[in-house]
């Protein structure tokens, strides 16, 4: 199973090299660079700073010092913040994102979960009908109204969260986007978790284990909890990947200091280094997760072996 | 008192298009260590009359009459009630080994459990009688091969681990439900042949549901032929294989492909089973049955008593005698 992992680890380093000439070029392929400004700057001062930053070479050389330096895991000075480099930026932001998708996903791993085997298992009844409701809500409405919405009821009518902002990790900060992003995976996990585990349960394995007399818990718990869990995983991943990308959305609309904020001003900013930057992490993450999915099949189904 | 005494009982299925009648008025009574046959097409109401005594028909499934074991109704009983008795007293292999033993859990699990719920013996003693079961059922190096997954069994194989997960508590009634059918023909007759040993060291009464002929008339002292959801047939296999007194009957062993048979087409009974939706009012076999009239069509028959001295119960208006010419036919 390791000689598996390091294999798809190094399988990476293709896309990871694709990815990043793509966002490249299309990144200086944008008009506009990162020293305009309303105010305009002196010929001298523009070229002094272009050379700095190497942007006065052919944009060959410039794309290989760059690598030249990731390879020696320094993601670059920020353009427009110019006393931070892309490191410190990204060290700053991550925990942000990390604690509200990260915590989020955890906690709706295990309500989605929960909800979809209530659902499974009274199904056509009261709670089965809340829980696709939910699911349907999360799945039809886009994060940027619910945000909204959540901030409109616990902030400004109950007035028992703060509408937004962020304060070193405080609980009450928290609360509402991790509710948003929250809610909105429950929606996925919950009516996939639902489908699966009503079809494991009319499989002929469960057929038999009702043949021998167990009692519905084991049925649930021992005998279709595993194969009902294949299909989670699956969105697991996507759905991970997500949350650090709709954290662009979330993190905008409760004005969270996240990666969400940094690659959308990197991106107004044209802040070359950061956002090339961000998207090389967001490509990691998106290969160790999807790494971890395929590792966790293996942890569940005994057929798949590495 | 019988074993198990199956009265009146049948089972309907509520769907988008109306009621449909699977199985109607089954009776029949199973004495201990003997063996009972079903035989039937596919669709017939075989399987669907022994799910419904487990308790296992579909959600839009529901069963009526009685089906008594010991005296007491397995129909109306609770689940807890029925949890106590399937598995442990009355247990059941299906057709499919493939499907039917479950991939996430190792064999061991899948057995042990059985012993830990109705035994309340612990996970060592469970996995050493475990083991000796599957010895039983001839599994080399049962000891190393019960950690195994389902998957690294092959299909005789996993039948066998379903019987020997079957026999774990020594049950009084076992029911097969087409077991052999997803088999070759040489496992068929190795798990034939083992459920026969079985039966007699363990003194287990057997149903066995199957399709094929020969497996009733090597296996089961009483024979049940089955059509359209209704019993066409009912006695002892000697007398119904030798003297068949249904048209159904007749036509099915018509149909039994010949080793020393000259020439190369295989008879088969024209036309195609009933659709459950729609059965005829009458004789569910009227429409393809070649004795049938206008009176088969409308009226349906009862199951009466052959005569002749024979065992043999059957539902058909036409006399027997009517029926020995063309039997004769068949059999040229």
């Amino acid at each position: 199973m390791w000689s598996y992992a390091f294999r798809r680890v190094l399988m990476t380093i293709p896309t990871l090299l694709l990815v990043i000439t793509v966002c490249y070029l299309m990144l200086h392929a944008t008009p506009g660079g990162p020293f305009d400004s309303e105010r305009k700057i002196s010929a001298a001062v523009l070229a002094n700073l272009q050379a700095k930053y190497h942007l006065d070479l052919p944009l060959w050389q410039q794309y290989l010092y760059y690598l030249k330096s990731l390879l020696q895991g320094d993601l670059g000075a920020s353009f427009r913040y110019a006393d931070w480099s892309v490191n410190d930026l990204v060290a700053n932001a991550l925990p942000v994102s990390l604690a509200i998708g990260g915590g989020s996903l955890l906690l709706s791993v295990f309500i989605g979960v929960g909800l979809g085997i209530i659902a499974a298992l009274r199904q056509n009844s009261i709670v089965d009908y809340l829980v696709m409701l939910i699911g349907n809500l999360g799945s039809a409405f886009p994060s940027f109204i619910i945000g909204p919405v959540l901030i409109m009821i616990f902030a400004i009518w109950l007035k028992v969260s703060p509408a937004g902002g962020w304060n070193d990790f405080q609980i009450s900060y928290m609360v509402l986007p991790m509710a948003l992003l929250t809610f909105i995976n429950i929606s996925t996990i919950g009516r996939v978790m639902r489908g699966s585990l009503i079809e494991v349960l009319n499989s002929n394995f469960i057929r038999t284990a009702k043949a021998k007399g167990l009692p519905m818990s084991t049925i649930v718990f021992r005998h279709s909890l595993k194969p009902a869990l294949m299909p989670v995983v699956s969105v697991l991943g996507p759905l991970a990947i997500s949350s650090i990308t709709s954290a662009v959305v979330t993190e905008s609309v409760f004005s969270l200091p996240g990666l969400g904020k940094l690659i959308v001003n990197g991106a107004a900013n044209r802040d070359y280094t950061l956002v090339l930057g961000l998207v090389v992490l967001v490509t990691v993450v998106a290969v160790v997760l999807n790494l971890l999915v395929d590792l966790a099949y293996a942890l569940l189904d005994p057929k798949i072996r590495y | 008192m019988s074993l198990l005494q199956v009265k009146n009982l049948g089972v309907q299925f509520q769907t988008p298009d109306g009621y449909v009648y699977a199985v109607n008025g089954v009776n029949f009574e199973l004495e201990k260590g003997k063996t009972l046959g079903i035989v039937g097409e596919s669709g017939s109401g075989k399987s669907q009359s022994v799910l419904a005594m487990m308790g296992l028909l579909a959600k839009n499934g529901k069963a009526t009459g009685e089906a008594l074991y010991n005296g007491q109704n397995l129909l109306t009983m609770s689940p807890k009630q029925l949890n106590g008795i399937r598995g442990d007293r009355v247990s059941m292999i299906f057709q499919d080994p493939m499907t039917s033993l479950n991939p996430y859990l190792t064999v061991e699990r899948q057995m042990t459990e059985v012993l830990q719920l109705h035994k309340g013996m612990t996970r060592r003693e469970a996995k050493k009688r475990a083991i000796e079961l599957l010895e039983a059922v001839r599994i080399p190096e049962a000891a190393r091969r019960i950690d195994m997954y389902p998957h690294e069994f092959s299909g005789g194989m996993r039948q066998r681990v379903m019987i020997a997960m079957a026999l774990l508590c020594e049950p009084e009634v076992l029911i097969a439900d087409e077991p052999t059918t997803a088999l070759d023909v040489t496992v068929q007759a190795q798990i034939l042949s083992l459920l026969k040993d079985l039966q007699r060291d363990f003194g287990t009464a057997i149903i066995m549901i199957t399709h094929d002929l020969g497996v009733v008339a090597g296996l089961c002292e009483n024979v049940m032929v089955m059509y359209g959801g209704r019993v066409m047939e009912y006695g002892k296999s000697d007398d119904l294989f030798y003297h068949p007194t249904h048209p159904y009957t007749i036509g099915l062993l018509g149909a039994l492909p010949r080793l020393d048979h000259d020439g190369d087409t295989l008879v088969s009974i024209p036309g195609n089973p009933p659709n459950m939706a729609h059965m005829p009012k009458g004789c569910p076999f009227s429409e393809r049955c070649a004795h049938a009239n206008a009176h088969c069509a409308e009226v349906l028959p009862l199951l009466e008593a052959a005569g002749n001295h024979s065992s043999v119960l059957r539902a058909c208006h036409k006399p027997v005698a009517e029926l020995q010419i063309i039997k004769e036919k068949a059999h040229v």
